[in-house]
């Protein structure tokens, strides 16, 4: 046991230097230059992460549904009418476009922008494996959740109902 | 023993073949191979033992730094040594690998060497799993400490509750990490639950009937049982786990009719008795400590064996007195409280015993019987305080807080590192054949005792006061600044009392006084073989008539084993009649090779289902391998 | 005779903080401060019983040992007969000592229960990571008073608690009030307060959920039920758009990303998935209990969260100076 524990400790630093950049969690602001971004929050799971629960709070579902589209284009095909690399996305989501997609420049923050992006374009699998999630925590067949609390499927303690139920 | 034998020229021991002459046939037969290739082909169970030994006390040493980190970052309010992130996969990574990676694979370790020789045999049953089970137990806990150091360690707590480890909340390939090691470690602890069960029920020496077996071997048998009852339901549900994260299952998902209260049951099903499997073979050391320095039989065998069984028993009723905040019924709650409460009496028994054998018997007072003596003094607070967390409205106040954190370090530090530092004191000369230093042992014993109570005892008081648990911070002002400040530099003489143990062991691996067969003249036949004991064991297998067998003037022994190959004697389960010869397997490489062929399967399937499709190949070819059929060098003739 | 010290603070509830379980100022938490004292006094008793034994054991055991030893083993069965006698006193003694525990627990169960059956008022609580969404109910739709991160509790009256989680399990945990109750995704509990003193206390998320689960902490208010009425009719008051100084602010507010996520009552703001700052001028602390509230701390909280909670989900927005200034001064009037 005792014969390669020198090696062993030493190839464990050199790999500790270098990090695993898929497992970061970049949460102070990224200021940097639009390639370094792709790269930055491309190939990151925690920003994929962040990106899913922005698109249940600004409510995108609301025209994209789940990715598969309703009154706005589905977002899993591989069809992008304005690009569909994560730059373009990004403008897309913070200039908007024609035919319907509002700005949201103000509306969140750059890199919430580039983090829904990185979600986005997930969506279509053009992402590696070991980033994307395999489900999201809410109901997957049902109508897009509404901002305000996630009614759960089935309640577990029954409450009398409320008269305004009307 | 049959009479119509035809002809048999093998050699045998016997009254004409013994001493110096069987010990040198003995030895070529039973003696590993030289040097690495040796020691990678090890089936002698006293190798296996060892290296579980000391990669246990690695994992301990490494867990331990990842205490002194916490308790650096928790000596003061608002201190910015360690970020949330690095806090949480750090306070994750303490629990993981003392659970997992060290408290029950060093008991495994403790079993494993010392069972075969306290009953008499030569070897465990299935000794090429015992074997495997190290690989999967070394590669499982090299896979999390590898993660951790690439930022890729498990960040979701050593219990990692669902909805916080699943797909949504827990990006990235953690807690994937986590789910695949306890895979790693449950295999481990299977297979080694299995090979010492069989060795209990069927190799034991002729004679020694159930009620004749040392009552650490009972513990390990019903500890045993224990693991094959309980590990599969946390291999499930980390399995479950696995399936949510990587392939869309829906098991924990509320919205979709999972439940994550179904992580929880599934977990802490496999989680209370896991902590009976660490401190029930501590109990088994205590009574073999307090039988050898008091010169008695421990007093109660019976009783404390049938203590062990209900223990063993009632471990599987409790789980849910880990779920008491999670709005269950109540009255379902009250069985648990009831159970939680019950199972302190056959606790408080087996103490009342081992204080009786103390004053009944002549005590001396050698550094094992003081880790004893402070494990009773630490054990009994612990086990008071569980009784409150066994109270549903009481545990409702002290959940989650520092109170369960004093609990649970008093009952396990106290209740089973105390007894197995002791255990390893006792038993060092064995290993070894040179006895630990009495001076160190007695100063790191005095440094251990009373700078834990220094660590753990504050915690009490700061639970009640408010503090959670798993804070990577705290404000100021609360109260709680002064006892943590006291918690960490007592934590930190413990840490040195840690270092101070090892380093005796270490020192006196190499200029200890040279240690007789029997030091402490205890009873066990463990101490009949050398110091440390040969490959084979016992030279000749011995006859037990009684629980004290080297306190007999009489030690007769049985002849008639195959000397040439490996060959060992099977008794029946309940009366240890003489019953089959069996041959026991030669060493080989094919275990290791299946583990590799295992870990590679195991880590590449949490990157890609395919892994588990294409990595099952070498799967198949390594155990098809190592079960192809060979016998023995020199097989009996087969009778027609 | 340390740890005999130590155990003072637990014995001396008059002298308890903000957020303690030895504060009893809820029915709630007295009765269980009262079991809690019960069980101490009996394992404390034990305990004393358990080391008089061993210490007795070891002293005798000292002078068994300069007697002459015989063969070893185990003693004459007629010598171990009273300490077989005592096993079983023991055994029996051990037994009904928990059975007389249990009892207690049961009677205590019954009257946490019986505390918490008429509750004149109900309170939503649902926890985010890491912040709490508070919800005042009312038969009347128009009085719901939605905030976060605080709770004003009537003295003397029972309050129920429904809670509920939008993400990860979290748990509230008032020590000073009550026991806690873990908040499921996907399952609603309940949590019954019946406060007895006036006061502020802490609460705090008490079961791991994430990154910043030590910063998870909400402000309890218990007042008269007067002043609670006077604070419930001024939650309710909207806040319109102000002119003057706070006008700049207030243009921010709205246009920029704050109102993507938070929601300000009487304004166009409405965003759901953040706390409520209808009234975040009226509260002890921000940031669920992270800063107290204050000028330079709202200024700081807002500048650069992810400096004060790292990896929380409010980013960082670019603001100059001038602009911080103007934002901080229209919160401040959100009293």
């Amino acid at each position: 046991m005792s014969l390669r524990f020198p090696e062993v400790i030493a190839a464990m630093l050199m790999l500790a230097a270098t990090g695993c950049h898929r497992e970061s969690r970049d949460y102070r602001s990224l200021a940097l230059q639009a390639q370094d971004r792709t790269k930055a929050f491309g190939g990151n799971a925690f920003h994929l992460a962040q990106g899913q629960r922005l698109y249940a709070w600004m409510n995108c579902a609301g025209c994209h549904s789940h990715g598969g589209g309703g009154m706005g284009p589905p977002l899993r095909d591989d069809e992008w009418r304005y690009g569909g690399s994560l730059p373009e996305i990004v403008t897309t989501i913070l200039d908007g476009r024609p035919n319907g997609m509002p700005s949201f420049r103000g509306k969140i923050t750059e890199d919430q922008a580039w983090q829904l992006a990185t979600y986005v374009r997930s969506l279509s699998a053009r992402t590696r494996e070991d980033i994307l999630s395999g489900r999201a925590d809410e109901p997957s067949n049902v109508e897009p959740p509404v901002l305000d609390e996630r009614k759960p499927v089935r309640r577990v303690t029954p409450r009398q109902d409320d008269a305004s139920e009307e | 023993m049959s009479e119509e034998r035809p002809r048999d020229d093998y050699l045998r021991d016997g009254p004409n073949l013994t001493g110096a002459e069987l010990d040198a046939v003995l030895d070529e037969t039973w003696r590993d191979g030289p040097g690495l290739m040796g020691w990678i082909r090890s089936v002698d169970h006293k190798s296996i033992g060892k290296r579980y030994l000391v990669t246990a006390i690695v994992f301990l040493g490494l867990g331990g730094i990842l205490a002194a980190l916490m308790r650096i970052q928790l000596s003061g309010p608002g201190h910015h040594f360690l970020g949330p992130d690095r806090y949480n996969q750090i306070f994750t990574m303490h629990g993981t690998t003392m659970m997992f990676l060290f408290a029950v694979p060093v008991m495994d370790a403790m079993a494993i060497y010392l069972v075969p020789l306290m009953i008499g045999t030569r070897n465990t049953a299935f000794p090429r799993l015992n074997a495997f089970s190290y690989w999967m137990y070394l590669a499982g806990g090299t896979l999390l400490w590898v993660a951790f150091v690439l930022n890729v360690g498990p960040d979701a707590g050593w219990f990692s509750y669902v909805p916080l480890a699943g797909p949504e909340y827990s990006p990235g390939k953690r807690v994937d990490i986590w789910a695949q090691m306890v895979t790693f470690t449950e295999v481990a602890a299977l297979a080694v639950a299995v090979s010492l069960t069989a060795t209990i029920l069927k190799k034991r020496a002729p004679g020694m009937t159930l009620a004749r077996m040392p009552i650490f071997v009972w513990a390990i048998l019903i500890v045993s049982l224990m693991v094959i009852l309980s590990m599969p339901s946390v291999a499930l549900a980390s399995s479950m786990l696995l399936a949510d994260r990587l392939v869309g299952t829906q098991f924990y998902n509320s919205y979709e009719l999972g439940d994550p209260l179904l992580w929880q049951h599934l977990f802490w099903f496999f989680g209370h008795p896991e902590v009976y499997i660490i401190f029930l073979p501590a109990a088994g050391f205590v009574s073999e400590i307090v039988q050898a320095y008091t010169g008695r039989q421990t007093f109660g065998y019976t009783t404390i064996v049938l203590a062990l069984c209900a223990t063993g028993l009632l471990a599987f009723g409790l789980w849910v007195h880990h779920m008491f905040a999670t709005g269950l019924p109540r009255l379902g709650y009250a069985f648990y409280t009831a159970a939680s409460m019950a199972v302190s009496i056959p606790a408080g028994i087996q103490i009342f015993c081992w204080i009786a054998t103390i004053w009944t018997g002549r005590p001396r007072f050698m550094v094992p019987m003081l880790w004893v003596v402070g494990f009773i003094v630490t054990f009994v607070i612990g086990g008071l305080t569980g009784v409150m967390l066994a109270s549903v409205p009481i545990d409702l106040q002290v959940h989650d807080t520092y109170f369960v954190v004093a609990h649970f370090h008093y009952v396990l530090i106290g209740g089973a590192v105390f007894p197995l530092l002791g255990a390893i004191t006792y038993w060092f000369p064995k290993f070894t054949g040179r006895m630990m230093s009495e001076g160190l042992g007695k100063v790191s014993f005095w440094l251990s005792f009373l700078s834990f109570q220094g660590t753990f005892f504050p915690m009490h008081i700061v639970g009640i006061e408010g503090m959670p648990r798993r804070v990577y911070t705290y404000p100021a002002g609360m109260g709680w600044d002064t006892l943590n400040l006291i918690s960490s530099i007592s934590a930190f003489v413990f840490a040195g009392s840690v270092i101070l143990f090892v380093a005796n062991m270490l020192l006196s691996m190499r200029g200890g006084e040279q240690a007789p067969d029997n030091p402490w003249g205890a009873p066990g036949l463990e101490w009949k073989a050398a110091s440390p004991p040969r490959p084979y064991n016992h030279a000749h297998i011995p006859i037990v008539l009684d629980n004290t067998p080297l306190w007999n003037a009489e030690q007769p022994v049985a002849y008639g084993l195959r000397v040439e190959d490996r060959e060992l004697v099977l008794t029946t389960v309940l009366d240890a009649r003489p019953d089959l010869r069996e041959p026991s397997p030669e060493p080989t490489a094919w275990p290791l090779i299946a583990a590799l062929a295992t870990t590679v399967m195991f880590i590449s399937s949490i990157f890609t289902p395919w892994a588990v499709a294409i990595g099952s190949v070498p799967i198949g070819v390594a155990l098809i391998a190592w079960f192809w059929p060979k016998g023995p060098p020199h097989p009996d003739p087969v009778i027609e | 005779m340390k740890r005999a010290a130590l155990i003072l603070p637990l014995l001396a509830p008059g002298c308890a903080g903000i957020q303690s379980a030895n504060g009893r100022d809820a029915v709630q938490g007295a009765l269980i401060g009262r079991l809690f004292d019960v069980f101490l006094g009996v394992a404390v008793v034990v305990y004393a019983l358990v080391i008089v034994y061993l210490a007795l054991a070891l002293l005798r055991g000292r002078r068994h040992r300069r007697r002459e030893s015989g063969l070893q083993g185990e003693p004459a069965p007629s010598l171990e007969r009273p300490w077989r006698i005592g096993l079983i006193l023991f055994a029996s003694a051990t037994a009904l000592i928990l059975f007389g525990l249990a009892i207690a627990t049961w009677l205590t169960d019954r009257a946490l229960a019986k505390a918490g059956a008429e509750a004149p008022l109900e309170v939503e609580v649902i926890g985010n990571q890491w912040w709490w969404e508070v919800r005042y109910q009312d038969p009347v739709a128009s009085r719901i008073v939605r905030t976060a991160n605080e709770l004003h509790l009537p003295v003397g009256q029972t309050t129920r608690l429904t809670l509920k989680s939008n993400d990860v399990i979290h748990s509230m945990w008032i020590p000073n009030l009550s026991g806690k109750q873990d908040m499921i995704p996907g399952r609603e509990s309940d949590l019954a307060l019946h406060p007895t003193r006036t006061g502020t206390f802490r609460a705090q998320c008490a079961e791991f959920c994430g990154m910043q689960h030590a910063n998870m902490a909400l402000d309890v208010t218990v007042e008269s039920p007067a002043d609670f009425r006077r604070w419930y009719e001024a939650q309710l008051v909207p806040q319109p758009a102000p002119g003057g100084a706070a006008a700049a602010g207030y243009a921010i507010f709205q246009n920029r990303q704050c109102a993507s996520c938070h929601a300000v009552g009487g304004t166009p703001a409405s965003g759901q998935v953040a706390p409520d700052l209808t009234h975040v001028a009226s509260r002890n602390t921000i940031a669920a209990g992270a800063l107290p509230m204050s000028r330079e701390n709202l200024a700081r909280w807002v500048s650069d969260p992810q400096a004060v909670k790292p990896g929380n989900n409010m980013p960082k927005v670019p603001l100059s100076q001038s602009e911080l200034g103007a934002l901080v001064a229209y919160l401040e009037t959100l009293k």
